[in-house]
Formats: C-alpha cells, sequence, structure tokens
C-alpha cells in the first residue's frame, strides 16, 4: 500500500468542520494535522474558524417583550383552568 | 408544567424565550411578528404538551415546535414579499468554503494550495465582542440560505449540541454538518472581509 498523498489546503478548508466536530477518522486526521502543522496558512484559517464560531455563540440574547411574556403565562392561565 | 405550575412555566418562557425569539427571526424578518410566532409555540405547546412523549429532551420538542410555526408564518409573508428575499433560498447546491482564485491553479507551485493565504487576526479576543463585529456577524447570518441558517443558529449562536439540533430540524447528523459547514465558512469569509477592510485590527 502506497502512502496516502499529502492534503491540499483547498482539500483541508472542506475538512475543517468534520476536524472541529471529531467526525474524522483516526488515519484521516493525522492527514489533516500533518498539513496543518506545515501550513501557516491553513493555521490562519483554522483559527479565523475557531474566532468566528466563538464570536457567534456570544451574540447578545434579546428578551421577549413583557406584553407578550404576560400574553404567554395568560395563556398558560386559561389552559390550566379549562383542563 | 402539566400539573398547572406557572412559576415553573414562566420559568422555562423565561429561559428559552431569547433562543426561540432568535430562531424565529431566522424566519420572519419584522421582530414583532418572531414575537407573535413565539407565543404562538407557546401556546401550541400547551396544546400538545398531553402528547409529549418525551422520546426526545423537553427543549428539542419545543424548538421543534417553533421551527414548523416559524417555517410556515416564513411561507406565508414571503409571498407578500418582493424577489430579493427569494433570492436568499438559492445557492444551496455545492459550493466551496473558500473562493477557488485564493488556490494556486494547476500550473502553480503547489497546486491547490494558498495563493492568498488568510491572514492572522491580531488579538482576536478584543474583536470577538466589538460592535462592528456584531453587526458583521448579523449582516452575515441574515444573508445565509435558510436552511445553513437555521443550523447555524442552532449551533453555534444557541449553543444547542449537534444530536439535538438534528432532532429539532429533522436532519440527519451528515446533512447537519453540511449546512454547518458551508455557514460557517460564509460567516468566516464575512468577518475575514471586514479586517481586510480595517474594521478589525
Amino acid at each position: 500500500m502506497t502512502a496516502p498523498r499529502e492534503l491540499t489546503c483547498r482539500e483541508l478548508v472542506e475538512l475543517v468542520t468534520d476536524y472541529l466536530e471529531e467526525r474524522m477518522a483516526p488515519a484521516e486526521r493525522a492527514r489533516f494535522e500533518e498539513h496543518l502543522a506545515a501550513c501557516p496558512g491553513c493555521q490562519a484559517y483554522l483559527e479565523q474558524l475557531r474566532v468566528t464560531v466563538a464570536a457567534l455563540g456570544r451574540l447578545p440574547p434579546e428578551r421577549l417583550t413583557e406584553t407578550v411574556r404576560e400574553d404567554v403565562l395568560a395563556a398558560f392561565r386559561d389552559w390550566h383552568a379549562g383542563r | 408544567m402539566r400539573g398547572g405550575d406557572e412559576t415553573a412555566f414562566a420559568e422555562l418562557v423565561d429561559r428559552w424565550g431569547p433562543s426561540l425569539l432568535r430562531l424565529a427571526r431566522a424566519y420572519v424578518p419584522s421582530r414583532a411578528v418572531a414575537e407573535e410566532v413565539v407565543q404562538d409555540t407557546w401556546v401550541a405547546v400547551l396544546r400538545g404538551i398531553d402528547g409529549f412523549e418525551g422520546r426526545s429532551s423537553l427543549r428539542a420538542w419545543v424548538f421543534g415546535i417553533l421551527v414548523n410555526q416559524a417555517r410556515s408564518q416564513g411561507r406565508r409573508e414571503r409571498r407578500s414579499l418582493p424577489f430579493a428575499a427569494l433570492l436568499r433560498r438559492g445557492g444551496e447546491g455545492d459550493e466551496p468554503a473558500v473562493s477557488p482564485d485564493r488556490f494556486q491553479g494547476r500550473r502553480g507551485e503547489r497546486p491547490g494550495w494558498w495563493a492568498s493565504p488568510p491572514r492572522r487576526w491580531e488579538d482576536p479576543e478584543s474583536h470577538v465582542e466589538a460592535a462592528e463585529t456584531r453587526a458583521a456577524l448579523e449582516g452575515a447570518i441574515a444573508a445565509l440560505p435558510r436552511r445553513q441558517r437555521e443550523a447555524l443558529l442552532l449551533r453555534d449562536v444557541l449553543g444547542v449540541p449537534s444530536g439535538e439540533a438534528c432532532t429539532v430540524l429533522g436532519l440527519s447528523e451528515g446533512n447537519q454538518r453540511v449546512l454547518l459547514h458551508r455557514a460557517r465558512a460564509k460567516v468566516r469569509a464575512a468577518l475575514e472581509a471586514q479586517a481586510e477592510a480595517g474594521m478589525i485590527r
């Protein structure tokens, strides 16, 4: 069996989600990490993606307006009373 | 909740309200209509609670109801919208994570390797919470095709685990990962464009 051909950057960027989601077979993961170790461009790409995901997770929440919240709770009371 | 404990119900409304609202806004542009969708969702939850069998988590079930409500509300709204909104639904075919012209061609020194590699962002932590970053993120999310937007919102914005997100959206793990992959790639590209424009330092 011949050694698998090394990954190109163009291939690697399509595998980052599998990598981050830990959905890679060990051999594929090794190939991915081998490329990464030798490629500053792909390191920067992966880091940008991680920053992007972190930033998405920190978007501020929005709250329901109080009147809508009150309507929902009133619906709950009606529902309970009707049981 | 089935027993009529209003405090417990109010706690759920408060805990999941912001996430439901965020998710509803993926389908309907106006905040007021999104709030109506959240309200309708809770009413539908009350109507259906006796039939909830606990095969999924309560959260996955409630979020799933919202997605159904919001999808049909979104369809009603789209009928009255011009076609910019319709165009947005396109682009769900095969699409590369990074534009092919960023890579070297067949005659390059190393075909398939970066021709114009991404640059490291200096001090990424500092801009994660910057107002400009938030605005860019919101814009990029709004521009995503619907299915990609759903996956990204649930997983990355709301932090719902993969299995639960699949239940809510009725997707296989593999399909969810493809949608998430494309969505993240586009949002990253939007932040990169902003960084290159000098908005992020």
